[in-house]
């Protein structure tokens, strides 16, 4: 098994990656290259229940547990969010629903992109969040059920 | 020829500007370039001014009071009615009601006239390239009434099909309601045919001005329409006030829309007579300090001139439509051949939303997404589009900064 990394120390990272950038163009360029790089989704899991609501961008998150720990993946047609939902993912997946509740990622607002998840319905990064720490609930639900 | 036209045909735009003080802002680092006009319009100082005015100097409520205040305040009050009505050109003030803005004047249209006209089986007709504003109001009349909604087509330039909404015109037509001007697209519809071929076959008319009010001139009694929607906040005044006009008869003939204070004449446990207009349909107190403001942004208007502005937003899409075409892979989402000062666009392999991200990091304004007309959008088969909206304040020199902050953006997309 691969040594997942805590939360805190991803968000970290991500933090001391953003730190080498001057300009916002140099920040958004990462981003851009990050949801580029983002594995697609299979068609299969586009489906309207995995649809995250946000008002202009489509995204789709899927998620799955195995051994207590839950993995997501995701993808959106807006290439930006679909740079951040790659910096989320890095942070949160692999994590147990209980670390995944408890995260406050404030690195979004460290690396200068609080504005992406203002309240405008412009986007669906906060619905992303949201929709992330559900799925952390359900399987929470589910285990504590069985 | 007049005193100001004989100084100059063309509008002093810098000038202009100087009467908007949020224009001296800047974001990100970067001057403000507000072309997001079609969604709220920036005020100019006489605007704020007139609302600072209202508070610290004749605050009161308005019709019932005796005192000197409460005198100070209905008269501003009542001046914006007839400033309104000279605004549109209505007949009498009476027929000059204020709402909250656009969509409330729809839904008062829907909720009395239609309630108390329509029934099982008559039709409305609206267009594909209406707001949702103009659209759902009909569909919740139409769930309760048994009402069918029709919709007049548009063609791939963003134009109506007229052949198509003369075939609606059948004997269950019974209202049309009709975007002066779409917010998405930016087509100016021909709304006096529109009105006059309605009327031809019974049907009264509503006319959405959200975005026509501040770029044409209107005429009411010209139009002939039967009634006239539009919001403040999109003619440079305040948000929360709108005007509904009807024509006098209909008005009277409506039932009631909210219930309350100032509407009433007499209330007694035994039954209620309700106030003449337009007080009938002005329940509870109004939003007084906008409404007062709302004739400041009007006199603005006036006092620069209507042909003005229309010649100077003009000049701005022609320029926009001409820069934007250099950018590789650029579409115009409505070529109609009657358009108003926005432009609305898709480039190739970018989602709309990435575009204006990356423009907001140079302080570039712009609306991005479906513009609440997810249907017209369907039509084009495009998640939304860039739109550029603008006002009498910008410049030549706005829509450069906009060509060259989308080659940056497409640059960075595309790479």
């Amino acid at each position: 098994m691969d040594s997942i990394k805590s939360i805190g120390e991803a968000e970290q990272e991500i933090i001391e990656d953003f730190s080498l950038f001057d300009s916002w163009e140099e920040k958004y360029e990462y981003i851009i290259d990050l949801g580029k790089k983002l594995a697609p989704l299979e068609a299969s899991s586009k489906t309207e229940e995995n649809k995250v609501r946000g008002c202009q961008s489509t995204v789709w998150l899927v998620a799955e547990e195995r051994n207590g720990r839950i993995y997501y993946r995701a993808e959106s047609d807006a290439i930006i969010v679909k740079g951040l939902i790659s910096l989320l993912i890095r942070v949160l997946s692999g994590h147990t629903a209980s670390e995944i509740l408890e995260a406050r990622l404030d690195f979004i607002r460290q690396i200068g992109m609080t504005s992406h998840l203002a309240q405008t319905r412009s986007n669906g990064l906060l619905a992303m969040v949201r929709q992330m720490k559900n799925y952390a609930i359900a399987f929470q639900v589910k285990n504590s059920a069985s | 020829m007049t005193a100001s036209a004989s100084i100059s045909n063309e509008l002093d735009v810098y000038a202009i500007r100087k009467a908007f003080p949020i224009l001296e802002r800047k974001v990100k680092g970067w001057p403000l370039v507000y072309l997001d006009n079609a969604a709220t319009s920036q005020k100019p100082f006489a605007v704020i001014q007139a609302l600072t005015d209202y508070y610290t100097e004749f605050n009161a409520n308005i019709h019932r009071g005796i005192h000197t205040l409460a005198e100070e305040a209905t008269a501003a009050f009542e001046s914006t009615r007839d400033a309104v009505r000279r605004f549109i050109q209505a007949e009498s003030r009476e027929e000059i009601i204020f709402t909250r803005g656009t969509t409330e004047g729809i839904n008062l249209v829907a909720q009395t006239w239609g309630r108390k006209n329509l029934k099982e089986g008559d039709e409305i007709i609206v267009s594909a390239m209406e707001h949702h504003s103009n659209i759902v109001p009909w569909q919740v009349l139409c769930a309760e009434k048994g009402s069918v909604l029709r919709v007049i087509p548009v063609t791939g330039k963003g134009e109506l099909i007229w052949e198509e909404f003369e075939k609606l015109l059948t004997p269950r037509a019974k209202l049309v309601s009709i975007a002066h001007i779409s917010n998405a697209l930016g087509t100016i519809n021909p709304v006096k045919k529109i009105i006059r071929k309605a009327h031809e076959a019974g049907a009264i008319v509503i006319v959405d001005g959200a975005q026509s009010a501040v770029h044409l001139d209107i005429n009411v009694r010209d139009l002939n329409c039967d009634f006239f929607a539009f919001s403040a906040h999109k003619v440079y005044g305040p948000t929360g006030v709108g005007v509904l006009y009807g024509k006098m008869q209909l008005l009277e003939d409506m039932p009631v829309f909210q219930a309350g204070g100032e509407m009433i004449k007499e209330v007694s446990f035994e039954g209620t007579t309700f106030n003449e207009l337009p007080y009938k349909f002005e329940a509870g107190t109004p939003n007084i300090a906008d409404t007062i403001a709302l004739r400041f942004a009007i006199e603005f208007l006036e006092s620069i001139g209507r042909e003005k502005i229309r010649k100077h937003e003009e000049e701005l899409l022609q320029y926009a439509s001409e820069r934007l075409m250099e950018i590789p892979g650029l579409k115009i989402i409505g070529q109609a051949a009657q358009k108003a000062s926005l432009v609305s666009f898709i480039v190739e392999n970018t989602h709309p939303q990435d575009l204006g991200i990356l423009l907001d990091n140079r302080g570039i304004a712009v609306r991005t997404g479906h513009h609440c007309a997810q249907p017209l959008m369907k039509l084009f088969g495009i998640p939304g589009t860039v739109r550029a909206s603008f006002a009498l304040y910008n410049t030549r020199e706005e829509i450069d900064e906009l060509i060259v902050g989308l080659e940056k953006a497409v640059h960075l997309l595309k790479r």
